[in-house]
């Protein structure tokens, strides 16, 4: 069983009748030999993993080694002030905290990456939370997010080192605003419209980490990758379309990581690693990180 | 048609931070070397080629690799304090940094395990992001595998019938052979085995029990938290 693109997947619901997360479902029975019952036990070890990354980012000490990101998940978490109510400040505060947990070598899962991993757990917690959806409801959400970003990781990449940023926080925010909106009732034309609008904010994006870490700006791009989820969803439920169809979006994604320098794509080069304050961080970070450890 | 990627690829692995190029397919191959070494190890040496010579530090990467030399999985939280761990169990560890050796991928570490009991094993190995690894030396034969399935490795004396012999013995306990890569020298030939079941220890101590066979190893699939690895 082979999809290639997301029309696809579209194409092979309305002709079988069944909603997108049963398509991943089938596709993933048929092609891995598996269970229905497998494929979920399988998503739900994702989802307790997701849940507790954001739980021990907003609860334990987190600071990383290089001294970079500090407990910030919590400060953000605890903040009086609210730009836009509660939630969305909960997502920000739960999408840092798996990034610190990640860069804290915690337990994480990858998201479609490590380094865009706050993105899935931040929407799906927050989901839960706001719409008081069930478990099995989330499972199906994770399928139906594991179908955009298959698509995307054959027609574009997921390697910051081939399609920078983009490929990464970019397609988790995809895939992000793909699970909401199908948790809210989307059909798979409007699930694919959530898709080209938060791709189509992430085009370009480089991967310019400093120090070469996963660490700045990745914790707080992955939290921005969660607003862009929401507002994607949004406007996607509203009915708005993106002109341009999802599956060309994720084309153009592919043109645009190939035209963008190596500089600019995870080699630590260029960007925010090249600015004259990147440039001392990554001198003291190199200082302070010790030696091998060796006897 | 190819194989089509699985749902896990995109949601998992489940892994130990930072990277997945940098910590779980480094624990992999750490946990590879274990595992051909067949016994406890009590000393390593770990050469980083490459973009790994670079980044390893702040990515923790030495500290995957001594996790996976003390039998950890990429999703093992005690990676983050394994090198604690590896002193309070005897394991000495050095790492040997060589930049721009353009033969090997860029993430590639080299790990010589010596056992409790003497013996010595070498592997070198890249790691290709998601956690996907690829084994590419092993004893100084050239080899390509990736240990996501059962695999036997094993180094004989190039002489003729010995594929017959082996085969057969895998054949016996009613085994699968899915893959079998031969590689030779001047007087030693170099075998990797991919079968579909585990591989037990009768079939493996019947293989060493050949008189033309210096070595014969299993390495099995490690669990990730998805569910590619351990079904």
């Amino acid at each position: 069983m082979e999809f290639n693109l997301l029309s696809d997947i579209v194409d092979y619901c309305k002709r079988e009748g069944k909603d997108m997360a049963q398509a991943m479902v089938d596709y993933e029975m048929r092609n891995k030999g598996l269970t229905s019952q497998q494929v979920y036990d399988d998503l739900k070890r994702v989802l307790l993993v997701m849940e507790d990354s954001v739980d021990q980012g907003l609860t334990q000490e987190v600071i990383t080694p290089s001294g970079m990101l500090n407990n910030w998940a919590k400060k953000v978490y605890e903040c009086k002030t609210e730009t836009l109510g509660s939630s969305l400040k909960k997502a920000t505060a739960r999408a840092i905290a798996v990034g610190e947990v990640n860069a804290c070598m915690g337990k994480i899962a990858a998201a479609p990456t490590a380094g865009s991993a706050g993105i899935m757990p931040a929407v799906l917690v927050t989901m839960m939370e706001e719409h008081n959806i069930p478990r099995q409801r989330i499972l199906d959400a994770l399928l139906v997010s594991s179908a955009v970003g298959l698509i995307f990781a054959k027609n574009s990449s997921f390697a910051g080192s081939e399609a920078g940023c983009m490929g990464e926080t970019g397609s988790a925010a995809a895939m992000g605003a793909a699970a909401i909106t199908y948790l809210l009732g989307g059909t798979e034309d409007r699930i694919l419209e959530a898709v080209g609008f938060a791709l189509k904010a992430s085009m370009g994006l480089v991967c310019d980490p400093v120090a070469g870490l996963v660490e700045e700006p990745c914790t707080t791009r992955n939290a921005v990758g969660v607003a862009n989820a929401f507002v994607s969803a949004q406007m996607a439920l509203a009915g708005i379309k993106s002109l341009i169809p999802a599956d060309e979006v994720i084309f153009a994604t592919k043109e645009v990581g190939d035209l963008m320098s190596p500089r600019l794509k995870e080699s630590g080069q260029g960007g925010l690693a090249n600015t004259k304050t990147g440039r001392e961080i990554q001198k003291q970070v190199f200082k302070a990180v010790r030696g091998d450890g060796s006897t | 048609m190819s194989e089509q990627p699985s749902i896990f690829d995109i949601l998992g692995p489940i892994m130990i931070g930072p990277s997945s190029s940098h910590t779980a397919g480094a624990s992999r191959i750490g946990y590879i070397a274990r595992q051909l070494l067949n016994d406890k190890p009590v000393k390593a040496i770990v050469t980083l080629y490459n973009s790994f010579a670079k980044t390893h530090k702040g990515h923790g990467t030495d500290r995957a690799i001594v996790g996976g030399i003390l039998g950890f999985g990429p999703d093992d939280v005690r990676i983050r304090n394994s090198f604690t761990i590896a002193r309070a169990e005897g394991l000495k560890w050095e790492f040997r940094i060589v930049g721009g050796i353009n033969k090997f991928h860029s993430n590639t570490a080299r790990v010589h395990l010596t056992g409790n009991g003497g013996g010595t094993v070498e592997i070198a190995g890249a790691s290709l992001g998601g956690g996907r690894i690829k084994i590419q030396e092993i004893e100084g034969f050239p080899v390509d595998f990736s240990a996501h399935t059962h695999t036997i490795v094993i180094i004989a004396d190039d002489i003729p019938g010995s594929i017959k012999s082996i085969s057969g013995a895998i054949a016996e306990k009613g085994m699968n052979i899915a893959n079998m890569y031969v590689a030779r020298n001047e007087k030693l030939a170099n075998m990797v085995i991919e079968v579909d079941q585990a591989i037990d220890r009768e079939t493996l101590k019947k293989i060493e029990s050949f008189n033309w066979v210096k070595f014969a190893r299993r390495v099995e699939p490690m669990a990730d938290g998805s569910s590619r690895y351990d079904k």
